[in-house]
């Protein structure tokens, strides 16, 4: 099985969010980046199929030079080797078309990607890239199995779990689930020595529309001072909440 | 030319997303000298989406869109779509809508917005508020293709009354076997319990409470309030609580009316995660716990004396209002 994950390079979590240049660009002064949350259990997931069942595992990044790093980190965890499209990743259309000629010409089988970035929260790639690809698509993928061609998926809807029969070719867009955090794959010394030698290989990115763009980021006002309540006087809370802030 | 919303239906009940996104569309529409068209699908009632504006209901039923299934639903949109020459296409950020949009975007060669958060500041062009870097941050971000898709954040648009004929007009997709990659097994869903997605109120608890056994008050306080229950994300990796509980940056988004913190830390990736929520209360031992400074209330206290109390006087109150 040749498997393709997804790997988008994001702020870490505790990160600081400004923007410069007129609000129109984040600022990554003194930004730690890291292999997006949703990706890493998808990274840990294809780890067990090459392990348990063999299977080759790409990464991909659409992404400038600056995102290596993390590719490499990639490697460092496993992966047999990283491609990055280089090009700037703002749109997520045109991210998911990049990707969609990485896939056709590597002839994968399975593409793991992640819920959503943290960054742009766009949520969309791997939808597009399934569609894009004609493959299968299994959205919020919190378990999956595959024996052969066939596989077997869970995600997570609104209150519950659904469970799918569906086949190769496959994009799932993972979650936390599809390996537990304690299941994380950290990169040890070796791992990183080997990673310096795996193939990092650049390619152009193809030439498509930019469907949407970002044109401005504001941060929310800044929020008013708590008002508290006294843990023996449980009355008072109840009136600010239904005379003053009318929620209930 | 009309403006087409897709109205997101359970058990044949409109969601309350869908009267949501419906309201949403009533106002792009009104910006663009426009009507409103729905896509309902195997949905009982389709007269009440009138209420919230819409001029028509493309009505579907099917009996092979019984299950949910991303590409046959993003198919149907399509179709409905090229039926109403839609120059604007509207969902919402449930988990299925989330699913069929971005497979609809590309049958529609379309650009697409996710979590927008308010009507569109312009038309030309087309211009929306969304979320972005887990509600640390808003973006204006311009759809520059011919035809859009918007997903709308749950509850942040609000429901807004309106007029509308909502006149249903029978709608039979064409949908070809190819579209059923995907086929559910079953799913194993909590039936008569509000969901994180769909609720006004959510309760929700930390490591502060020692232990799962503990959360027979932290239900019956989401019980009084007609809540969802959710957890902070160590709760749900020790296993007190399932995973669909866990909400925060890496969990389920919350963007509820009224979010009740209790012994929890309010630990930068959780606000992110709940953060668009409109109240939020904290009641936590600590002073100094981070919660405090997002909080719009807080209670510092032991939540095993506080929580009882706070369940019998708001069963007093709603005896009272009742
Ligand atoms: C990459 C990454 C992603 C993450 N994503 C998420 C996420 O999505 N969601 C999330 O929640 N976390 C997330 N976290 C974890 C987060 O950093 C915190 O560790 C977590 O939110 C803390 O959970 P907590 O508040 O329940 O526990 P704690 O931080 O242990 O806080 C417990 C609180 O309970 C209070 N308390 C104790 N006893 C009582 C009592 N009797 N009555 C009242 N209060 C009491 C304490 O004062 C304390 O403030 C993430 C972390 C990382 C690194």
């Amino acid at each position: 099985m040749k498997i393709l994950v997804c790997i988008s390079h994001v702020p870490d979590t505790t990160s600081k969010i400004n923007f410069t240049e007129g609000d129109t660009k984040f600022d990554t002064n003194g930004v730690q980046f890291v292999i997006n949350p949703n990706d890493e259990f998808g990274l840990t997931r294809a780890m067990w199929f090459k392990e348990k069942q063999g299977a080759s595992v790409d990464v991909v990044n659409v992404g400038g030079a600056e995102t290596e790093p993390t590719l490499r980190k990639a490697l460092a965890i496993g992966a047999d080797k990283a491609i990055r499209v280089n090009a700037e990743a703002t749109d997520g259309f045109f991210v998911a078309k990049q990707l969609a000629a990485v896939v056709k010409d590597g002839g994968y089988d399975l593409v793991i990607a992640g819920r959503e970035s943290i960054d742009y929260n766009g949520g969309m790639v791997p939808g597009m890239l399934a569609e894009l690809t004609s493959a299968n698509f299994i959205n919020n993928c919190i378990s999956l199995e595959v024996e052969g061609t066939a596989a077997t998926a869970m995600r997570e809807i609104d209150g519950g779990k659904e469970t799918s029969k569906t086949a190769l070719p496959l994009v799932i867009a993972g979650q936390k689930g599809l390996v537990e955090e304690s299941d994380l794959r950290i990169p040890n010394m070796r791992g990183i020595m080997m990673a310096r030698k795996k193939p990092l290989t650049v390619i152009d990115a193809i030439d498509t529309a930019q469907e949407t763009s970002a044109v401005k980021f504001e941060k929310p006002a800044p929020k008013g001072a708590v008002k508290l309540v006294d843990a023996g006087n449980i009355d008072e809370l109840i009136d600010l909440l239904h005379n003053e802030a009318k929620v209930i | 030319m009309s403006v087409l919303v897709y109205t997101e239906s359970d058990q044949g009940k409109f969601k309350k997303a869908a009267f949501e996104v419906a309201s949403y569309a009533k106002e792009v529409a009104n910006q663009l000298g426009t009507t409103v068209t729905a896509v309902a699908i195997n949905a009982d009632n389709t007269a009440e989406l009138g209420n919230y504006g819409v001029d028509k209901v493309l009505n579907v039923s099917a009996d092979a869109l019984k299950d949910f299934n991303a590409k046959a639903y993003a198919a149907t949109l399509h179709q409905a779509a090229a039926n109403e020459d839609a120059k604007v296409v509207i969902v919402s950020s449930s988990a299925d809508s989330k699913t069929l949009a971005p497979i609809l975007a590309v049958n529609l060669e379309a650009g697409y917005a996710s979590n927008v958060v308010a009507a569109p500041t312009s038309t030309s062009p087309f211009t929306v508020k969304r979320t972005a870097f887990t509600n640390k941050a808003f973006n204006m971000t311009e759809i520059n293709s011919d035809v859009k898709v918007v997903g709308v954040s749950n509850n942040a648009f609000g429901l807004v009354e309106n007029s509308g004929a909502a006149a249903a007009e029978a709608f039979a997709p064409n949908l070809d076997d190819s579209l059923f990659g995907v086929k559910v097994d079953s799913v194993d869903k909590v039936t008569g319990k509000v969901t994180i997605a769909d609720a006004d109120v959510v309760v929700s608890a930390g490591r502060g409470l020692k232990g799962p056994e503990n959360w027979g008050m932290v239900e019956e306080l989401a019980d009084v309030l007609g809540a969802a229950t959710a957890c902070s994300k160590p709760v749900s990796d020790l296993g007190w609580r399932p995973h669909g509980e866990h909400v925060g940056q890496t969990g389920k988004p919350v963007a509820s009316n009224l979010y009740i913190a209790i012994g929890i830390s309010g630990a930068i990736q959780h606000l992110a995660g709940i953060n668009a929520s409109k109240v939020k209360v904290v009641i936590n031992t600590d002073p100094e716990a981070p919660f405090f400074k997002a909080a719009d209330y807080g209670v510092v206290g032991d939540a095993f004396e506080v929580v009882p109390q706070l369940i019998e006087k708001l069963k007093e109150f709603k005896a009272n209002n009742a």
